[in-house]
């Protein structure tokens, strides 16, 4: 094992496939001579050369559908997208096409491409620069959707996702780049649709993906200190396909469940799992299940605001104590 | 910039006397010329059957391609067998040209158990990876990056395959235009781009999508060539096309064509075009008919008369009713193969929502 940040981690997985697969290429804009906007592709343009490493127009609709072209003539396009605040120009591409082709044409033109970029609040960006984009791009059949919280399950998943028939979007967590852990020397892929227990726990069950994940675990830590609660910590890493055994699994086993997310609380992979619990748990539940999530409010700019949207750690204990019947 | 300039003039090859300009004909063999006029009025009648289909209820949307027949017969007869198509709304009878199966073609459209594509696609939306032609994108423009990215993909590989996009007119307001035009130019690959510019997007006539003189003198600021082609002349879009693939295989980048014709019929089934565009302006358009503009050159240098002809309908005739005679009366698709190709990989929970479905008695269709 060593340790590795997450941005490395993806930049590992990428090189790695790179080699591996000589149709393997990157796009976007600034990803190239600039080594990208988050320096996730830093030293590729050196390694692969401008072929396969190409600086774009700033055009998001433009290289997105010149990739789902690419795709279906038989390349593996990484599309970056600066953020995935800009996806949204490139909606049409992604939900109307990459993720239909395959079932339009009845399995004769698959579109084996990722889309991948930063998700979710930043720092003081303001509400067209700080969307947590899951919840549109899980709705749509067609779309495979992952969203790592590790620096090993952003290689593993994005290897995996390389390598995948199906388009992907791969969310990583802006303010995760820098986040180390512990990533293994041998390679790994990462089966989509697996959840992954980062906390064992007796409790209750805490679902969360994506940035809140070191809060969740943080608060997790505290609450067993201060307040004697254990809780189980579910990092379901794709949220399509989900893997609503292992989540209700452990709901049946700590009789309680809160989901902790970023993206707004109205609908999404959020609600999609507490509806998972409440058909499949219902008999193993002692409390009503309950989420943690921003506000549902567009992003404010002034720090003070944008500290109150974005999930915290405060309404995170919350829910576990109001499930636990703590209050 | 004059009318010498070929993005603002119209290139010809038909003279209204039937006679070629010898400076823009081909020069294609008998053989091929009477090959295109068998296509030209094999689409053709096949756009009178299906709306008449459409009519009767049998099919749920048609979108005819009558009135600019030429640009994709020329386009069949202008590219090569691996050269990939990206048609728009009126195109997809260019796979049919390629060799494409009729009645295979026209099952889709009647979305029945021997579509290939499962029921999924609407009418005019066929694709099929034998003759290489993607389906087309009901939102308007992203099959024109799609194209671009494949074109790019051949380049990179170094094959001899080139990639053909089209759009309407009012397609070239669109961003994706913009975009795939941009990409192309910069990154130079081999694709020629085909705008059919039939002057009307549904209700809405050219004049008002754009300030520019012609949609074709937009290649210049691209940095690509451009040529703006009178799209009823067959022969001249022939043309336009041959030496644009010709370029593009030769590694001189992409090719933006604007053809200039007329739709004479409704936008879709869906459509009254009575209620926004002149009967005389149709009347007018009526007069300029790519194939009997073909048709009085193939008279004029002998290679057609009522006999040749009366013969070639009759026997396209016999092909088409007994290609729809095959496919008419099949069954619907099974409800289960919905399940298939929404992922390479099947997940979990469609398994579930397809046991789901089994248990449950079937929806009264729509029809």
């Amino acid at each position: 094992m060593r340790e590795v940040r997450c941005r490395d981690a993806l930049r590992e997985a990428m090189a790695e496939e790179m080699r591996r697969d000589p149709n393997v290429f990157l796009l976007g804009e600034e990803v190239g001579h600039y080594q990208g906007a988050y320096k996730v592709t830093q030293g590729l343009l050196e390694e692969f050369g401008e072929r396969r490493v190409i600086d774009t127009p700033i055009a998001e609709a433009g290289f997105a559908g010149v990739a789902v072209g690419a795709a279906m003539a038989g390349l593996r396009p990484i599309v970056e997208f600066m953020t995935w605040n800009f996806s949204l120009v490139a909606f049409d591409q992604i939900v109307n096409n990459a993720a239909k082709m395959y079932q339009m044409s009845a399995g004769q033109f698959p579109v084996p491409v990722v889309f991948r970029g930063p998700n979710a609040s930043a720092r003081q960006v303001g509400s067209q620069h700080s969307h947590a984009v899951e919840a549109f791009y899980a709705n749509v059949p067609g779309l495979i959707v992952c969203y790592p919280s590790t620096p090993r399950d952003a290689k593993g998943l994005l290897k995996t996702a390389i390598r995948c028939d199906d388009p992907v979007v791969f969310l990583e967590g802006e303010t995760l780049y820098n986040v180390k852990g512990e990533v293994p020397d041998e390679e790994e892929l990462i089966e989509f649709g697996k959840a992954r227990v980062s906390r064992e726990g007796t409790d209750v069950t805490v679902v969360v993906w994506g940035r809140p994940h070191p809060m969740v675990l943080k608060v997790a830590e505290e609450m067993a200190a201060d307040e004697g609660v254990s809780c189980e910590v579910i990092d379901p890493r794709t949220l399509r396909p989900l893997d609503h055994e292992a989540i209700v699994a452990s709901v049946k086993k700590t009789n309680r469940c809160v989901v902790v997310h970023e993206h707004w609380p109205y609908g999404g992979p959020g609600a999609e799992i507490v509806d998972r619990v409440q058909r499949e748990a219902f008999d193993h539940l002692d409390a009503p299940v309950l989420r943690a999530t921003n506000l549902d409010v567009p992003m404010p700019y002034a720090a003070h605001l944008e500290s109150e949207v974005i999930v915290t750690e405060a309404r995170i204990r919350a829910a576990i104590r109001k499930v636990c019947y703590l209050d | 910039m004059s009318d010498d300039d070929p993005t603002l003039g119209l290139r010809r090859v038909l003279r209204d006397d039937g006679s070629a300009q010898p400076d823009t004909d081909p020069f294609l063999a008998d053989d091929v010329l009477l090959g295109m006029l068998r296509e030209l009025l094999k689409i053709r009648r096949i756009d009178e059957r299906m709306l008449g289909k459409q009519r009767q209820g049998k099919v749920g949307f048609f979108g005819t391609i009558t009135g600019q027949e030429a640009t994709p017969i020329a386009t069949a007869f202008a590219t090569e067998p691996s050269d990939w198509i990206f048609p728009a709304l009126r195109e997809s009878a260019i796979m049919i040209c390629r060799g494409f199966p009729l009645g295979t073609w026209l099952a889709q459209a009647y979305g029945n158990e021997r579509d290939v594509l499962k029921g999924r696609q609407m009418p005019s939306h066929m694709s099929g990876r034998a003759t290489n032609q993607v389906a087309w994108s009901s939102c308007i423009g992203p099959q024109i990056p799609q194209a671009v990215g494949a074109a790019w993909a051949m380049k990179r590989r170094g094959e001899r395959a080139i990639a053909v996009g089209f759009m309407g007119d009012g397609a070239t307001s669109q961003p994706d235009f913009h975009a795939a035009m941009t990409f192309a130019a910069k990154w130079k690959v081999p694709c020629v781009l085909i705008c059919q510019n039939n002057h009307w997007s549904i209700s809405v006539p050219t004049a008002k999508q754009t300030a520019s003189a012609t949609i074709a003198v937009k290649a210049k600021a691209y940095g690509m060539p451009g040529v703006r082609v009178d799209g009823n002349d067959v022969l001249a879009v022939y043309g336009a096309i041959k030496e644009a693939a010709d370029r593009a295989r030769a590694g001189g980048g992409p090719t933006f064509i604007e053809s200039v014709t007329y739709r004479m019929g409704p936008h879709s089934s869906s459509d009254d075009p009575t209620r926004y565009r002149s009967a005389d302006e149709v009347a007018e358009w009526a007069k300029k008919d790519p194939i009997d503009r073909f048709e009085r050159y193939l008279r004029k240098a002998e290679l057609l008369d009522d006999a040749r002809r009366a013969e070639i309908v009759a026997s396209l005739e016999a092909e088409i009713s007994a290609a729809i005679d095959e496919v008419e009366d099949l069954g619907p698709p099974s409800r289960e193969v919905m399940f298939d190709d929404v992922f390479v990989q099947p997940p979990w929970h469609l398994r579930e929502q397809r046991d789901e479905l089994r248990a449950l008695p079937h929806a009264p269709s729509g029809h």
